[in-house]
């Protein structure tokens, strides 16, 4: 059976609200859990010892627990929150860019890749395997003809290297040096007034029709629908996924862990995927379309 | 400091050469490289003509070959390194770390430049790559601020190139999928942003002008109002009822004022973007910069002549020009 993994919480949310979801998450059928700030440096609710102790926690509650890394590392600073998490023993780490990467080989500790590291081909995890890596993610914008065909090259070379898919969530399209929920507000980036803290789950960006494009959260930029590969789980279980994952919102998150849970049983609901929040669902990329587009299954 | 000239043809190459490029840097034409655009790049007889005429001139030329190739275009993409290899180029610009390993094992003494496109904004993601693949050179992401860029080159194991002027990509380049989203193509996969193929101009009934890119309306311009290219993160869209250029305005980056701090950091060489140019274009970019980086050359009193940027401000995206990330601020 395929595992479900949840995602680093990819918005900026107060510290009892990290808490909170967690301490539900504890008790959902997931088998994976990302913990760490992925998008934003200024981002400081938990400090690298409350993600240690949440790590912890979550362990003890039977959850195999992955620490995620910094995106965009710009500074010295950013480097230093890195290494707290590279030069650790008790937990993986997910390796979102190529410095954290350098650092967990450096400390000879085995990581697995983020959707935002470019594996592209078997090569490139032929030369991450030698370095340390123990799984990866698809990165968002491939599709299901690429996946299957790493997965074969993968298998016909002997290398057992996991593959993970964000299959459900906005998803993660880029990441500036810029921030645009500040640039929203008229305040400067170093001067934010943290308030990303008022959009829980971003802030949608339409065209001037009121078509969802995106959506702002600091200083990344989101799909503006939903991912949803709900109705492609078993399509990934033949093709020998190893691990879906699902990516944290601020509300109805239970249910959507237990929808995906059925569904990797063998429960097909007959009803279509759940609409949470304002979004329209999207699956293109799965298709190698656009990845906006909505094919229906 | 180089200049790194683009060279989308061959005029476009030899007026870069003519002009004063100490470098420039040219694709094949197709997806393996990030400026694919019909009637652009280069075949490889043409390939030749353009190193034997920068060659003559005592111009080096790097080849760009910094998409991300699929298992199913994984043998074009090596192809792609063995023209660039047996043409005789002065190096190759690479992203793909597969591809990078490639054209280390298999071609030890070509150079090989991490492209922008590889994302590598620190000097811990340089020391991977050079440990990994042996870089000699690093392109910067636009998206740092130059008192980053000082960090990073303090410690940096290899040579660094840092954008000079041309259109300004504000996400970190290498990890953008937004046109992917909207269109299908990629610069990742595709080599293409906002891809042309895509792209439609509407007349509006009030006589105003809208351009759409695979139907979504990026922007929407009055009569008479100058209207630009629909790069996707360049148009006016609504959020929470505002509208305006919500990620960025179409503006195009100019760092002359920086000359100076760069060289101070030990900057090996700035980069003009623009393989779509017209050979005029690139002309006359490539003119001001050698006058530029020569006037630096030739003492401690460098300062900006108004010409150049009047120059450059003239050839840019809708007369405008901005520090970008370099400048603290602009965040």
């Amino acid at each position: 059976m395929m595992k479900l993994s949840l995602g680093p919480i990819l918005w900026f949310w107060s510290k009892q609200a990290v808490f909170d979801f967690y301490a539900r998450a504890a008790e959902w059928p997931v088998d994976t859990i990302y913990l760490g700030e992925v998008v934003c440096s200024r981002r400081r609710e938990l400090k690298p010892d409350d993600w240690l102790g949440l790590a912890r926690d979550l362990k003890a509650c039977g959850k195999h627990v992955v620490l995620s890394t910094l995106t965009l590392i710009e500074s010295e600073a950013d480097l230093r929150r890195l290494r707290r998490f590279c030069e650790q023993d008790e937990f993986l780490v997910e390796a979102n860019d190529q410095s954290a990467v350098q650092v967990a080989v450096r400390n000879n500790l085995p990581f697995i890749t983020g959707p935002s590291m470019n594996i592209y081909n078997t090569a490139t995890l032929r030369i991450l395997a030698r370095q340390g890596l123990r799984g990866w993610n698809l990165p968002v914008e491939l599709g299901r003809e690429t996946l299957a065909q790493l997965i074969r090259e993968l298998r016909q070379e002997g290398l057992d290297l996991p593959a993970e898919v964000f299959s459900w969530g906005f998803l993660p399209l880029a990441w500036s040096s810029r921030c645009f929920t500040a640039r929203h507000y008229n305040l400067p980036k170093d001067n934010c007034e943290f308030r990303c803290l008022e959009h829980p789950d971003g802030m949608a960006l339409r065209s001037r029709e009121s078509q969802e494009l995106f959506r702002i959260n600091g200083i990344s930029t989101l799909s503006g629908n939903r991912y949803d590969l709900m109705r492609q789980l078993p399509e990934m279980a033949q093709m020998g996924v190893d691990t879906v994952r699902l990516s944290p919102e601020y509300q109805g998150m239970d249910e959507v862990v237990r929808r995906f849970d059925r569904v990797r049983r063998g429960e097909m609901p007959e009803t279509d995927p759940l609409q949470l929040a304002e979004a329209p669902p999207c699956n293109g990329y799965w298709y190698g379309r656009p990845g906006m587009d909505q094919v229906s299954g | 400091m180089e200049l790194v000239c683009p060279a989308g043809s061959l005029p476009a190459l030899k007026a870069a050469v003519d002009n004063g490029a100490d470098a420039v840097y040219l694709g094949f034409r197709d997806s393996t490289n990030a400026r694919q655009f019909a009637g652009l790049n280069f075949n490889d007889k043409r390939a030749a003509e353009g190193i034997a005429y920068a060659r003559a001139k005592g111009t080096r030329v790097f080849c760009a070959i910094n998409t991300y190739p699929q298992p199913q275009g994984w043998h074009q993409w090596t192809v792609a390194v063995d023209r660039a290899a047996s043409l005789g180029v002065d190096a190759v610009i690479l992203a793909d770390m597969g591809l990078l390993d490639y054209a280390a094992n298999r071609y030890p003494h070509l150079p090989r430049h991490l492209s922008v496109q590889g994302s590598a904004t620190s000097y811990e993601a340089l020391q991977f790559y050079k440990d990994t693949f042996d870089i000699r050179r690093a392109v910067l992401p636009r998206v740092l601020s130059l008192d980053q860029v000082r960090g990073v080159a303090k410690h940096s194991p290899v040579e660094l190139e840092v954008f000079a002027f041309g259109s300004l990509c504000i996400m970190a380049e290498g990890r953008c999928y937004l046109s992917s989203y909207i269109t299908d193509e990629s610069p990742n996969s595709r080599g293409a942003c906002s891809p042309a193929k895509a792209v439609r101009w509407e007349e509006t009934a009030d006589g105003g002008l809208e351009s759409r890119l695979n139907d979504v309306l990026i922007d929407r311009y009055a009569r008479g109002e100058a209207a630009g290219y629909p790069t996707l993160c360049k148009g006016r869209f609504d959020v929470e009822g505002d509208v305006y250029h919500a990620i960025e305005e179409p503006v195009s980056l100019n760092t002359l004022d920086l000359l100076p701090e760069l060289k101070t950091l030990g900057i090996s060489a700035v980069k003009i973007e623009g393989r779509q140019r017209s050979p005029a274009y690139i002309a006359e970019v490539a003119r001001t910069w050698r006058q530029a980086l020569d006037r630096l050359d030739s003492g401690p009193d460098f300062d900006v002549a108004p010409v150049w940027q009047e120059t450059l401000a003239g050839l840019s995206e809708g007369g405008l020009t901005t520090l970008g990330a370099y400048h603290r601020k602009w965040k």
